[in-house]
């Protein structure tokens, strides 16, 4: 019997003296700190990339092929000193912007008559199925016919190309709103196009974000490959315009210069704008680690 | 004299033979049968109800967020259609606070988006609230910041600073600890001590009501039917002696169905 209950043990009480500043919070080292920096492990990445591209660049030792990351960048420094590469630049950069706010307008429009109407939301349901999967540069042939040749073509595909997957995030974002958060914003008394902007866009932000990545890789894709296909008919071209033209001249490393130039402003967009509105919101707010 | 009587105890919120309905994709499904209660001024009314009784949907269509297909809800003698910031909910989940707005602008933003109050006001009552409910070093913070305690006093704060006519709790304190439940239980009545609101408060469990409510409303199992009104106001935190066990009893016998002598065996406390 008594084998069976466990032995009563004394009870005991301590006094709690106040602990040491360093016991509870501690400063962790340099390196670990300086490795949380996000540039910093980047960096190391693109470090690392042109190191190879530079070795295996001098392996092959073909210039017309695949010239040295040094020669891409002294052409690049070049075109940019020269002003060529900025101004072409700046033409696609232009068109492309018009493009991505027509494209984000079109779909914010689309998105509220989708989550306020049953019938907007087929609309968009059937609109982005019909849609999405087809190419912008598909299209292209069209607008030409449509729009002529020129900024008016180029800005129709654009806003193609950015408006069905942004209205499908940012539909799926509303969607995915808590019912609690939604009857929290009609309790104030908040409707229509306020209730929208006040309670379902900050609460969709995530996918909203992801919608406007993926609505500008699409953009940028979609120009570059638009004009180095009718690039060649129109006076002046961009960034697509400047690559296929080098290409004919076998300037390759002119090509790889443009080429950089693509992937440095894809991630400078990336790392700058689109970083540091996720900083500001939806990582400040909890909504996403 | 009557009429006089009758005057002065008109209720603040009046619920008559209200039932709700729900869709499922095959079928119309009754929540709540002709449910009728009167809730006054300053009045604790607690639901009680076993889950599935319809008394979150009751507190949802004072809310003004269903409408009933029978009966009517009125409130002041005018009837509820949609919802409005003279009824704020405090619900029992944590995100209903929007998470992209600190604290004190959480609180602060019913009172900007029904337009009751310009911005330095709207802060003023906010910051007073938060100092109310012991969140004033939180005020900048946001919430996934804090626990969900602090979440539901943030609610609180929410709520009463936009002055509503009923406040609405359903099950608030049902996700937290007991320890804090204990603890938001004591600060609920503290400050309905001070500031003398209309509740109506959603519970399933038989103590919260007999300590939050003046009333106790007794909800039939699905669908909804009111069983029984009791009166509450002799109880408190402290009450634990035989008459508030004989109420427990009572009320645990209305919910089951079983005839209110038997002995209730494992619904005995043991604390």
């Amino acid at each position: 019997m008594s084998a069976l209950n466990p032995p009563i043990r004394p009870e005991y009480e301590v006094p709690l003296l106040p602990l040491p500043p360093r016991e509870t919070e501690r400063a962790l080292p340099l390196a670990t700190r300086a490795w949380q920096q996000a540039w910093l492990r980047r960096g190391l990445i693109l470090l690392v990339l042109a190191g190879l591209w530079e070795i295996v660049a001098r392996w092959q030792d073909n210039d017309l092929l695949l010239p040295t990351f040094l020669q891409t960048a002294r052409a690049l420094v070049e075109g940019l000193a020269g002003g060529e590469l900025l101004e072409r630049t700046r033409i696609s950069l232009w068109l492309l912007s018009q493009g991505y706010a027509g494209g984000v307008l079109a779909a914010f429009l689309l998105t509220a008559l989708a989550v306020s109407t049953r019938i907007g939301r087929d609309l968009l349901a059937t609109l982005t199925a019909m849609f999405n999967p087809l190419p912008a540069i598909a299209l292209l042939p069209l607008a030409l016919l449509w729009f002529g040749l020129g900024r008016g073509s180029l800005v129709f595909v654009l806003i193609h190309s950015v408006l069905w997957p942004l209205a499908l995030n940012m539909h799926a974002g509303f969607q995915s709103v808590p019912e609690t958060l939604r009857m929290a914003g009609r309790n104030y008394g908040l409707t229509g196009l306020r209730y929208v902007l006040r309670i379902l866009v900050p609460a969709a932000l995530p996918a909203i974000l992801s919608g406007l990545k993926i609505g500008w890789a699409f953009a940028w894709r979609t120009l570059i490959a638009a004009e180095l296909v009718f690039g060649a008919s129109s006076g002046k071209g961009g960034l697509g315009w400047y690559i296929f033209q080098n290409r004919n001249e076998l300037l390759t490393d002119r090509v790889f210069a443009g080429l950089a130039m693509v992937i440095a402003i894809g991630l400078a967009v990336e790392g700058l704008v689109f970083q540091t509105l996720e900083r500001f919101t939806v990582r400040r707010w909890g909504m996403q680690r | 004299m009557a009429t006089i009587t009758t005057l002065k105890t008109e209720p603040l919120l009046r619920v008559d033979g209200v039932s709700l309905e729900y869709r499922t994709p095959r079928n119309v499904v009754r929540a709540t049968h002709r449910v009728s209660f009167d809730v006054h001024a300053a009045d604790r009314f607690v639901l009680l109800g076993a889950s599935g009784c319809g008394k979150s949907s009751l507190l949802k269509a004072i809310g003004g967020f269903i409408a009933p297909v029978e009966g009517e809800i009125r409130l002041a003698g005018e009837p509820v259609r949609a919802p409005g910031p003279d009824r704020i909910a405090v619900f029992q989940e944590f995100d209903q606070l929007p998470p992209w707005k600190t604290v004190l602008d959480n609180v602060a933003f019913p009172l900007l988006a029904s337009r009751t109050a310009g911005r330095r006001e709207a802060t003023e009552r906010a910051a007073h609230w938060l100092d109310k409910v012991g969140l004033s070093a939180f005020a900048d913070a946001y919430p996934h910041q804090l626990s969900g305690g602090m979440k539901q006093r943030v609610a609180i704060a929410r709520a009463l600073a936009m002055q509503p006519r009923v406040l609405l709790m359903d099950e608030p304190f049902a996700a937290l600890d007991a320890l804090t439940r204990r603890r938001m239980q004591e600060e609920l009545l503290a400050l309905w001590e001070e500031s003398r609101f209309a509740l109506v408060f959603v519970t399933h469990s038989i103590e919260e009501a007999l300590v939050v409510g003046h009333r106790v409303g007794v909800l039939s199992p699905h669908p909804g039917r009111m069983r029984a009104e009791l009166n509450a106001h002799e109880f408190g935190l402290d009450s634990e002696g035989a008459g508030f066990q004989a109420a427990v009893r009572r009320i645990h016998g209305l919910l089951f169905d079983e005839p209110a002598a038997q002995d209730p065996g494992p619904m005995r406390r043991t604390a």
